[in-house]
């Protein structure tokens, strides 16, 4: 029997599938500001996972005419990470500020606006 | 490669213009700050200038290889976003002397949602417009949530922030497979690369994308944060969020669906479904307006059918069905404005948003129920009022195209619609309000009043000069 791996594309967007149905399903059921806001930042992952497996495994194609790999999933994968701090950042504000009147992070108790 | 920077003079403007207003409000101490609404204002004309400029003179240039575009399409949006910009900024100046601080801040964010939505309706690569559109949604956040004492307006933000998030997450997603399918991420490069390919693939990307863009523009069943948003956040927002924020989706929506996708989008069994999403929007939207109490839930609901009413241009597809969506988009932004600038003033006056805070206003503030009357029907399309001419251009666009039970429902839910319009009239004219306070509206608020109502009257009356643009920009995106 041949027990050696080899971990290709199908691999990697199996993780990132997983990692965004984990996402979704802890946006939506968990009870803590903050862990929503995990969940979040996991759907956000899948997606990196995504962009750089696909520019990894089928588009690593030198730039025409030079040496230089395209690297455009890449790329798009930083520019994610970066909004979504910013998106983080700004989660995090609102989650204090709500505390401080609440004295409560609870996403179910996010019911004064009915839903 | 060359690149060159004059086509970017429009957002180049503004972001200076923001980053001057956000200047002024940390560095020159609180009461001795004066001039940052008429700095604001000159800041979006001189904008309006430099982006009418090159609509007019014709510009249809692309920057870095097709990654971002300035051609006649971004800068019709972009006179649009600016307009409700300038709306906003005028209609709100009451209000804003009543925030308890930060008042600064609220213009800079003002001015950097509408550089994202510029953005958004210039990005010729899908990275680019996301970049847009969090750069308009995270300025949408924090102006949602800016009244810090009103415990909703908080609520309403984290619940903006949760759900907005999420569906920038499944249209990154969807952007993921189309760049793994492709191997761009600029728009005609993956039109190219897809040709008229249909695989189970290209399809989960579709409908990822096609989610997370409903979700922007709430269509029916991604609609659920809109009544709750629109309730909590302050009203001017509201109103920056119902009309700026949803042009934005459908420009880069437009965009991503009739350029990029253009052999899958409309083809077969998609485009029964978004015709489906479009009839539900139409039916749901107004259906669910009618037994509102709140007059900025009302209009939330009234929003979403009218989100219907706009997809009607894109489910049609053509120069004709483009060109109605942007000459609706346009006059909703008037018709709009029109009704929530008279909201802001009630609610200024009153500290309260339900219907019933509008009786009597007839007699307490006729020129704000003047406005409120004619913004309220034309949005419901009764004629000779400018939503009648947009309607008219949408349904045609979709009867072309052989789409006649939806143009049947749209036809119908819009009668429908003057139903509740008219019960707010109602309210205002017929119910006495004894016990409410007069009203008077002065300087930028009249201002603002009287210059939506003006064009929505002449529009309706006389819409060629809008048309002609909105068939010019349309072209341009099919070019």
């Amino acid at each position: 029997m041949n027990f050696s791996l080899t971990v290709g594309l199908p691999h990697y967007l199996l993780v990132g599938a997983m990692l965004f149905c984990f996402g979704l399903y802890g946006v939506f059921s968990k009870k803590n500001a903050i862990a929503v806001l995990m969940s979040l930042e996991l759907m956000l992952n899948a997606v990196n996972i995504n962009l750089i497996a696909f520019n990894r495994f089928l588009w690593n194609n030198p730039v025409e005419g030079t040496k230089h790999l395209l690297l455009n999933g890449h790329v798009s994968a930083i520019f994610v990470i970066v909004v979504a701090a910013a998106e983080v950042a700004v989660g995090l504000a609102l989650v204090i500020s709500i505390y401080r009147s609440r004295l409560s992070a609870n996403v179910d108790e996010l019911d004064w606006l009915k839903w | 490669m060359n690149a060159q920077y004059a086509l970017l003079a429009p957002e180049i403007t503004l972001a200076v213009v923001g980053l001057v207003i956000f200047s002024v409000g940390l560095l020159i101490p609180k009461g001795s700050r004066q001039g940052m609404v008429p700095l604001t204002v000159l800041g979006i004309l001189v904008t309006m200038a430099v982006a009418g400029a090159q609509f007019f003179s014709n510009v249809n240039g692309s920057f870095l290889d097709g990654m971002y575009l300035a051609d006649n399409y971004a800068s019709f949006f972009k006179l649009l976003f600016l307009a409700a910009a300038l709306l906003v900024v005028l209609s709100s100046t009451e209000y804003v002397q009543k925030l308890p601080a930060h008042r600064g801040e609220f213009y800079g964010l003002i001015l950097f949602a509408a550089l994202g939505m510029m953005v958004m309706a210039g990005s010729g690569d899908l990275i680019t417009l996301y970049v847009g559109l969090e750069l308009m949604t995270i300025s949408f956040y924090v102006l949602v949530a800016y009244l810090s004492e009103d415990g909703k307006s908080g609520e309403a933000g984290l619940k903006y922030l949760i759900l907005g998030a999420v569906s920038s997450a499944v249209l990154l997603y969807g952007v993921s497979f189309l760049y793994g399918l492709t191997g761009s991420t600029v728009i005609t490069e993956i039109a190219a690369k897809l040709g008229s390919g249909m695989s189970p693939a290209t399809i989960l990307a579709l409908l990822l994308v096609l989610a997370g863009f409903s979700f922007k523009i709430s269509l029916i069943p991604f609609h659920m944060w809109a009544p709750d948003i629109y309730e909590g956040a302050p009203v001017p927002i509201t109103a920056y969020l119902a009309v700026a924020s949803k042009a934005a989706g459908f420009a880069a929506l437009v965009r991503v669906m009739l350029v990029g996708l253009k052999a899958q989008a409309l083809d077969g069994n998609v485009a029964v479904a978004l015709a489906v999403l479009i009839g539900l929007t139409m039916i749901a939207g107004n259906l669910m307006a009618i037994p509102q109490k709140n007059f900025k839930r009302m209009m939330a609901y009234s929003s979403i059918s009218q989100a219907g009413y706009i997809a009607v241009g894109l489910l049609a597809g053509t120069p004709d069905g483009v060109k109605g969506v942007l000459f609706y988009s346009m006059i909703y932004v008037f018709a709009n404005m029109g009704a929530f600038t008279v909201a802001t003033v009630v609610s200024t006056a009153q500290g309260s948003d339900e219907i019933k805070d509008f009786a009597g206003l007839a007699r307490r503030s006729p020129l704000a129920a003047v406005v409120m009357t004619v913004s309220l029907l034309s949005m419901a399309g009764i004629p000779p009022l400018a939503g009648f001419v947009g309607k008219f251009y949408l349904f045609k666009a979709l009867l072309d195209q052989g789409w006649v039970p939806l143009v049947f429902i749209a036809f119908v839910m819009s009668m429908v619609s003057v139903y509740y319009y008219l019960l707010v009239t109602r309210t205002m004219y017929m119910e006495e309000g004894a016990d409410l306070p007069k009203i008077g509206v002065s300087g930028a608020t009249k201002f603002t009043l009287l210059v939506t109502m003006l064009v929505t009257l002449f529009l309706g009356i006389y819409p060629s000069p809008l048309a002609k643009m909105a068939t010019i920009a349309a072209a341009s995106l099919f070019r």
